[in-house]
């Protein structure tokens, strides 16, 4: 609780003002603490531009968002025709479809950079681990935004979507088939499941969304952002207590995040107004046809973003699934041999190892890809606690760590590609091969990451005025 | 025909529609390049309109359009009424038909889908634009006697649409040769390797191509009314932005200056 403050006789009104304002609310406290100073360190690169641009891209998916709702109709029988009467009645409709269509894939280019760079700096390491956890929790709430989002047009693509990811979780042993009907509200995919997606789109899922980005924040401006040397700057600091190599995030940071928004922007615009279908992967050409519940599409995908998931569901067959039997043996066998301690602790171990064996054995394939694809996203939470490497940049790591972290971009690279392509034999080998090193790379993580020679650590930033 | 007949043509022939298109995007024949420039070219979208209101709205529906949005292409409201619009609608109404969906059903297979963002739904990576595709498909009907309207089309097999354009193009059948197959030496399969003319129609050839890709224009423009606005439009954003890119990125020096 702070002191009621009285502003002089003869204080500027703008003074007076503030000094009423702040005996009320914490005005000039916040801005100091989150903006004048904030101190952020000076050495960020181009990969520290995506936070702020993840903001402005929310910010820009919440106002078109609003404006399409005024005349959007979640009905089946009317979606369709409404998103047209966007395009071409509503005056500048648009240019506000295209801005929430090219922001929902914009979004997710934005993010995936920014959890790049977050792995490339080790960023989540200590004691940053809430800062990556609510992060990661933006990141699965984005995916359902999209995932729900892409139902309202209503187009063929939006229905067939919808149905091959619902029926994914009819594969859930025993309550698969209820849960399924539980979440589309019907039989099929009909008007009640189109309802309840708007519902969880321009909602549910959007107040989950801000109260997330707001927890994330929070906990950055806690403990201050990391940096490309991977350095505490709250180590080293000066007689006032500012951090050596912080600067004010305003101006600072403001001024130079405007440089990036601008960059962004004129990118974004050149999508828009050039090329807003963007080859059929940001608006997929069959999504120009309305919903059909009687005819398939010959060739069912996800929008890009969801398309290394989607490789990883297809990946998971009978075959992948032995491949899967044989590592958990050979873990099981390993840990045997590794592990010194009682009896007790090794029977526990051989029982483990079956019971996961029985498991993958019992239950469908298909059940195994959900899991593989939702594990997928979930393993990501683990990151803090799976990176043991002594230097948490990727600057100070040794030179093989770079290359893994080069194969994993690829890894997800082609794994995206594939989810586009329709299944062939080949495809889903290199697929099957992509998903096992996902997964390797995240559970071997403990042990590889202490591997090799790394370099000293500096004790102050590197950075060289510009 | 008894009912159960007609339920089980009636499903065949949905079945082909439904095939049609994922045939062609498996391949098949490479489609031909619609001359884009016609885009921009309003005598050639008022031709096309006219062309599509004259043979296509009929069946076809473009439910999502106005009439009166065809001022975009120059037109006034006064010869859009006097010209285009046959019925006593309005000329701000949708460009709905009066076509009843089941006995559309009972006659061709399958209802005529609505026309308004069909160029948009056409399109395929890697085989073209839908205004490609239209054009090919709109040039490559053939007479085919095995099919009950006595018309087939080359890159949608099994069309349940007659050639609605015949007297304009004419009659032409597709020829045919024998290859040996690529993947067994033994076999011989069936290629196709042009069209002959059996009757004339009322254009030549060279007319004939002229008038699909105005009507193709024009599909390709009604897709996206404002596609042409928005490429001009954009150009100035861009500049725009181009200029405060490079206004932010000297207020950043500026204040970076500062940071030692």
């Amino acid at each position: 609780m702070a002191e009621f403050k009285v502003a002089p006789a003869d204080a500027a009104l703008g003074t007076k003002l503030m000094t009423w304002v702040d005996n009320r609310f914490p005005a000039t406290k916040l801005y100091k603490e989150h903006l004048s100073e904030y101190y952020a360190p000076k050495n960020f690169n181009f990969w520290y531009f995506f936070g702020s641009l993840a903001m402005v891209v929310l910010v820009i998916q919440i106002v078109t968002g609003i404006f399409l709702v005024m005349h959007y109709k979640p009905d089946a029988a009317l979606a369709f025709a409404s998103v047209e009467y966007i395009m071409r009645d509503v005056p500048w409709g648009w240019l506000v479809r295209y801005m929430h269509s090219t922001g929902a894939s914009a979004f997710f280019i934005v993010v995936y950079l920014h959890m790049f760079r977050g792995m490339l700096y080790g960023s989540y390491r200590k004691p940053r681990e809430l800062i990556w956890i609510f992060g990661c929790a933006i990141f699965l709430c984005l995916m359902g935004e999209a995932f729900f989002g892409y139902l309202l047009p209503w187009g063929q693509m939006s229905y067939w979507g919808a149905q091959v990811i619902v029926n994914l979780f009819a594969a859930v042993p025993f309550v698969g088939p209820d849960l399924a009907l539980l979440i589309r509200g019907d039989y099929v995919v009909s008007d009640a499941t189109l309802n309840r997606f708007f519902s969880f789109h321009v909602i549910a899922l959007p107040l989950v969304l801000l109260g997330l980005v707001a927890a994330h924040i929070i906990a950055l401006h806690e403990v201050g952002s990391n940096n490309p040397d991977g350095v505490e700057i709250k180590a080293k600091k000066d007689a006032a207590g500012r951090p050596l190599d912080g600067i004010p995030f305003h101006p600072y940071y403001t001024v130079h995040d405007i440089l990036g928004v601008a960059v962004f922007l004129f990118l974004f615009s050149a999508v828009i107004f050039f090329a807003p279908e963007m080859g059929g992967y940001f608006l997929e050409y069959n999504n120009f046809i309305p919903a059909d519940p009687l005819k398939t599409p010959a060739h069912i995908a996800p929008v890009w973003y969801f398309t290394p998931y989607y490789s990883m569901l297809r990946a998971t067959t009978d075959d992948l699934v032995n491949v899967f039997v044989g590592l958990t043996a050979l873990a099981a066998v390993g840990a045997l041999l590794k592990v010194r301690a009682g009896a007790l602790v090794k029977g526990g171990i051989v029982v483990a190892g079956l019971v996961a064996i029985v498991l993958l054995k019992t239950f469908d394939a298909k059940f195994w890809g959900v899991v593989v694809m939702g594990g997928a996203v979930v393993i990501m939470f683990f990151l803090p606690w799976l990176d043991h490497s002594p230097a948490k940049s990727i600057r100070y790591r040794p030179s093989w760590h770079k290359i893994m972290y080069g194969i994993f971009a690829v890894v997800m690279v082609v794994l995206g590609y594939l989810g586009t392509q329709p299944p062939s034999p080949i495809f889903t080998l290199v697929s099957q091969v992509g998903t096992v090193f996902y997964f390797g790379f995240f559970l071997l993580m403990p042990w590889w990451s202490q591997i090799g020679e790394f370099k000293p650590v500096p004790d102050r930033v590197t950075f060289q005025p510009h | 025909m008894n009912p159960v007949k007609k339920l089980m043509l009636a499903l065949a022939s949905a079945l082909c529609l439904a095939a049609g298109p994922a045939t062609a995007a498996e391949g098949g024949v490479a489609w031909d390049k619609f001359p884009t420039e016609r885009l921009t070219d309003v005598a050639a979208l008022q031709h096309g309109a006219k062309l599509f209101v004259n043979y296509c709205l009929n069946c076809h529906s473009a439910e999502y359009m106005r009439y009166n949005r065809l001022r975009d292409i120059d037109l006034t409201d006064e010869q859009i009424a006097s010209n285009l619009l046959f019925t006593d609608g309005k000329v701000g109404d949708l460009m709905k038909v009066n076509l009843d969906a089941r006995q559309a059903k009972a006659w061709f297979g399958a209802q005529p889908p609505d026309l308004t963002v069909i160029a948009r739904s056409r399109s395929a990576a890697g085989q073209g634009s839908g205004a490609d595709y239209l054009y090919t498909y709109l040039r490559t009907f053939y007479r085919d006697s095995t099919r009950a309207t006595g018309w087939n089309n080359l890159v949608f097999p099994n069309v349940g649409m007659p050639h609605v354009l015949w007297q304009l193009q004419g009659e032409q059948r597709a020829v045919h040769a024998e290859v040996a197959d690529p993947h067994d030496p033994e076999k011989k399969v069936e290629v196709f390797t042009g069209f002959e003319q059996i009757t004339p129609g009322t254009m030549s050839p060279a007319e004939y191509n002229e008038a699909v890709a105005d009507l193709v224009a024009f599909l390709q423009w009604m897709a996206e009314p404002v596609q042409n606005q928005r490429v001009r439009l954009g150009v100035w954003v861009l500049l725009f932005l181009a200029g405060f890119t490079v206004i932010a990125w000297r207020l950043n020096a500026a204040f970076w200056k500062d940071v030692k």
